[in-house]
């Protein structure tokens, strides 16, 4: 077990997370939110005015970082441009003073795992930006950390090593088995990687769940926002039975009826959020459907297996909609068809305004 | 012409320039001592012989080694360039060990202090070089300002010997050349990226571990550069010895400055520069592929 209750300076509120041996867990925020002085704090860089930092047991809060069982993959990589690879991946096992033939076997190992035994002896500068990045991942992992801190380890990267290296990281950290702690402000990054999610907003944490949980269940209207899209209404409560709500959403002239299981006071502001994907488009409207709306399709963009258009409400609101382009009866559409849209009553979420 | 030509010949008159200029006040007064050296000293203007002269049997080269020889039966040449060599390595050395924390002070300093610690650095620079040095001569001679309060203070009884020795040449080498020193070594350190640093932490090099792994090789650029600008003209200097030197100190340039304006021996005097020049291609070279291997 980690624990890391910790409070420090604004930059840092009273945040209190326990992060499992062995798990991968990404902490997602907007620039600013906290999250790096956060990784920060956990690497040593950073000082906690208040609270502790415990790593399996052990309270690491004045501990300097060349003496934590932590290490750290920088955004930067910060690879030391004067050392060849080998060299770089074998510096964190130098400074413990092994034995030469352990601290090349190992750096043998690690490369290996990486997949870059050819580069062993090239300097950082003759490298490519994915080829540095796992350059600098070795590095960090060579050393069996306790925990690794990575710190938005695919943002130098192009969009379709990205996705191949995400897989790439998910792999390496259950081969290792060591605990991974990713920095992101990449929604999709943490959501397709981590075990579990906290969503950070101004030195807090806003939510922390599995990333279906933090994506189907938002606890507030930030979390909904941040994290993927998702179409906003606002409405009143007219009507509950302790197992569905009715609200009254004047932007969209509708009635909605909507799960929900706690009782909420007739009256009571509420905000509908629903994701793009969770709304159905089709030239009729589908009686199955509890929640039906008429619209315009104003704009249609085609993203290869989806599409994404947007649909305006007779009142002028905008929504956003995706759908799969494996259902051929909407793929045909385009801006100014006249279609219905609707939702289950499990599709929404309700959050309090 | 094609505009590529047009391009190309643009391309080649910027260069050519620096080079015009380096060749006709550098490679042509150097011609000019080198042909001096070659001459006997003579009475009349100019004090020494022709290289081309016309006899009966027409024009001859008269080109001599004999001030080269000179050089090399005399000790006291041999004594000054080493002297030089020795009063300047030092003075190297202590302006990098002085400098080299005092830039990488001003590199670490935040963003707003930065600008005024450098311009203090370069304050001096303000002052005429050679009002400087004559201050420290008020500084340090016998009822020199440090005596005089060491005495009032009751520290030490009779004056210390503090000027007109290798002491004071030292000190005059020093304060002079220290900010060549600063300059370059502050460019090196400040482009550094620090995060290398938080790096070699991250895998548990200790302060000392990681600047003796990390800022000192890759400030080696700095650190070339620097020594280079301190010591090249230090070797020949001749206005601080001069000044804060005794008979004890000895430099090269002095020596050379006594050839020139007492002797009135222009060859001798030529020859020494020559000479000093070509002892300081060796080491030049020597530090100029240390640059070039820390820039690459």
């Amino acid at each position: 077990m980690k624990r890391f209750p910790g409070s420090a300076q604004a930059a840092v509120g009273g945040v209190s997370l326990t992060i499992a041996e062995g798990e991968f867990f990404a902490l997602l925020g907007p620039s600013g939110c906290g999250k790096t002085t956060l990784l920060r704090m956990l690497a040593g860089f950073e000082t906690p005015d208040e609270g502790r930092i415990l790593i399996d047991g052990a309270d690491m809060t004045g501990v300097p970082p060349y003496d934590r069982p932590v290490n750290m993959m920088f955004q930067s990589y910060a690879l030391f441009p004067h050392m060849s690879v080998a060299e770089n991946v074998g510096f964190g096992l130098k400074q413990e003073k092994l034995p030469r033939s352990e601290i090349a076997a190992r750096v043998a190992a690690m490369l290996d795992l990486v997949k870059l035994t050819r580069h062993a002896g090239r300097r950082p500068a003759q490298l490519s930006g994915g080829e540095r990045q796992r350059v600098a991942l070795a590095r960090a992992l060579v050393k069996e950390p306790k925990l690794l801190l990575l710190d938005e380890p695919l943002a130098a990267l192009d969009r379709k090593l990205r996705e191949e290296t995400r897989f790439e990281l998910v792999r390496i950290q259950q081969r290792v088995g060591i605990t991974f702690l990713v920095v992101t402000h990449d929604q999709e990054e943490a959501l397709s990687m981590a075990q579990r999610v906290a969503v950070m907003n101004e030195g807090l944490i806003a939510q922390l769940g599995s990333p279906r949980e933090v994506y189907e269940h938002p606890q507030s209207r930030f979390v909904a926002e941040f994290i993927g899209g998702v179409n906003l209404f606002a409405g009143c409560v007219v009507g509950h039975d302790g197992r569905m709500l009715t609200v009254s959403c004047a932007e969209a002239e509708a009635m909605f009826a909507v799960e929900y299981a706690e009782r909420l006071a007739t009256g009571a502001e509420v905000t509908l959020a629903l994701r793009p994907e969770k709304l159905e488009v089709s030239p009729q409207p589908r009686p199955e459907l509890p929640n039906r709306l008429s619209g315009m399709v104003r704009a249609v963009a085609f993203r290869g297996e989806a599409s994404s258009c947007e649909v305006e409400l007779p009142g002028g609101k905008m929504l956003r909609i995706t759908f799969p382009n494996a259902a051929r009866a909407v793929s045909g559409l385009k801006a100014g068809d006249a279609v219905w849209l609707g939702f289950a009553a499990g599709a929404s979420v309700v959050l309090p305004s | 012409m094609s505009p590529r030509a047009a391009s190309a010949w643009r391309r080649w008159a910027v260069l050519a320039l620096p080079y015009a200029w380096l060749a006709l006040f550098f490679l042509v007064p150097f011609a000019i001592v080198f042909k001096i050296s070659l001459a006997e000293q003579a009475i009349g203007i100019p004090p020494y012989t022709p290289l081309l002269a016309l006899d009966q049997s027409g024009w001859h080269i008269q080109a001599t080694a004999s001030n080269y020889a000179f050089l090399l039966s005399d000790s006291l040449y041999a004594k000054a360039y080493l002297n030089a060599l020795k009063f300047t390595a030092i003075a190297t050395a202590i302006c990098l060990l002085i400098g080299y924390p005092m830039a990488y002070a001003i590199a670490r300093a935040p963003d707003a202090w930065r600008t005024r610690l450098l311009l203090l650095v370069i304050l001096p620079f303000w002052t005429s070089f050679l009002i400087r040095v004559y201050a420290w001569i008020g500084l340090l001679k016998g009822n020199g300002f440090i005596n005089n309060a060491l005495l009032e203070l009751g520290l030490i009884h009779e004056p210390l010997a503090l000027i007109n020795n290798a002491f004071s040449v030292q000190i005059g080498l020093v304060y002079s050349y220290l900010p060549y020193m600063i300059l370059p070594l502050y460019a090196s350190l400040e482009k550094l990226d620090w995060t290398l640093l938080e790096a070699a932490s991250d895998l548990g090099a200790r302060p000392l571990r990681a600047f003796l792994s990390v800022t000192l090789p890759l400030s080696l650029p700095g650190i070339a550069a620097g020594a280079l600008l301190v010591f090249i003209p230090m070797v020949g200097e001749f206005v601080i010895p001069d000044l804060l030197g005794g008979p004890g100190t000895l430099m090269i340039g002095k020596v050379l400055w006594d050839e020139f304006f007492t002797n009135h021996d222009w060859p001798v005097a030529a020859s020494v520069a020559v000479a000093l020049l070509a002892l300081l291609i060796w080491p030049m070279g020597k530090i100029r592929h240390l640059l070039v291997k820390g820039a690459a």
